[in-house]
């Protein structure tokens, strides 16, 4: 994975495509990205470049963020960060900007971002059990069933699928197909659904 | 969000003339067989319009060799090469599901006078 920008999801439209094919996209805020800092394989052991996306104003930066951002010359603060493994640490270097064109319309990406939090949810909407009967005068509708034996192993093991929290986890998924670049607006329209609520952070990588 | 509605409304198509239920359409609508692509003409009534923004669709039904033929257009679809209104109907709904229920002369719908 070469490259990658920091995003937010804007929200979701459809799109006509190859003169008639209405396709379902996501509306995302790709970039631009500085390049905050760069991992090399000498130093640090892996190669890498720390991007930074959303500007902040230098007054709300305390005195460590005021200088590393001094040191990537950058004339703002950036509100988000996140690193991206490389191959090439020359391809990069401290303080470029990184946009939407660097992603080619047909190409495929892989998408992280923080799902949408659903609260404490049972095992039917979190697991996906079954569930017992409605009627006939069964009283067994949504709860989870037995969950093992008795005195052996007179535990519950671990794992066990419960009700729980469920939802606000980082979701990865992969080959997603973009659709369309607009670098003059800093906009990737990705087909289908990408994780996460409108205004999320998302994390855009090439494959 | 007004972002992703600039996306929307730049593909929406103004270029279409006024049509509603119960009017009747020329839809030339264009066909790809193999690498040509040619210009078909359906002709029928409007039965509804649904949705709305870029996903709004059309219903047209016509009757040929007696069967009754329906298609689904999208409203802004670049396939769409020209779109006549033949005749203003004059309907006291939006939807006319009630027409597929209907043959010959009791299919028919008054035309509206201006």
């Amino acid at each position: 994975m070469a490259k990658g920008l920091i995003g937010k999801k804007l929200g979701m439209t459809q799109v006509f495509v190859d003169n008639d094919r209405l396709v379902p996209v996501t509306v995302v805020e790709a970039g631009p990205c500085v390049v905050t800092q760069i991992r090399t394989k000498d130093r640090d052991g892996y190669s890498a470049v720390q991007l930074g996306f959303g500007d902040i104003s230098k007054d709300k930066l305390n005195k460590p963020q005021a200088g590393h951002f001094k040191s990537a010359k950058t004339d703002d603060g950036k509100k988000h960060m996140a690193e991206i493994t490389i191959e090439n640490e020359e391809d990069f270097e401290l303080g470029q900007t990184l946009t939407a064109d660097s992603f080619e319309e047909g190409e495929k990406a892989v998408i992280t971002g923080v799902s949408k939090g659903k609260g404490f949810q049972g095992v039917i909407k979190r697991w996906g059990f079954s569930g017992g009967p409605g009627g006939h005068g069964s009283h067994f509708h949504r709860s989870p069933g037995a969950i093992g034996a008795c005195a052996t192993p007179s535990k519950v093991m671990k794992g066990k699928k419960l009700p729980g929290r469920l939802g606000n986890d980082r979701v990865t998924v992969k080959n997603l197909e973009i659709v369309k670049v607009d670098a003059d607006k800093n906009i990737l329209l990705i087909k289908g659904c990408v994780p996460g609520a409108r205004g999320g952070l998302l994390l855009i990588k090439g494959i | 969000m007004q972002r992703v509605t600039a996306i929307d409304s730049e593909q929406i198509r103004n270029d279409l003339p006024d049509f509603g239920p119960g009017d009747t359409v020329k839809v030339h609508y264009k066909v790809i067989e193999g690498n040509r692509e040619r210009v078909q003409i359906f002709q029928g009534v409007v039965l509804r319009r649904k949705g709305d923004g870029v996903r709004e669709t059309f219903t047209v039904r016509k009757i040929t060799f007696g069967v009754g033929v329906e298609k689904i257009i999208p409203v802004n679809s670049p396939k769409i090469a020209k779109l006549e209104v033949v005749s203003k109907g004059k309907v006291r709904r939006a939807k006319l599901y009630y027409l597929r229920g209907k043959v010959g002369k009791k299919a028919r719908i008054k035309e509206k006078r201006t």
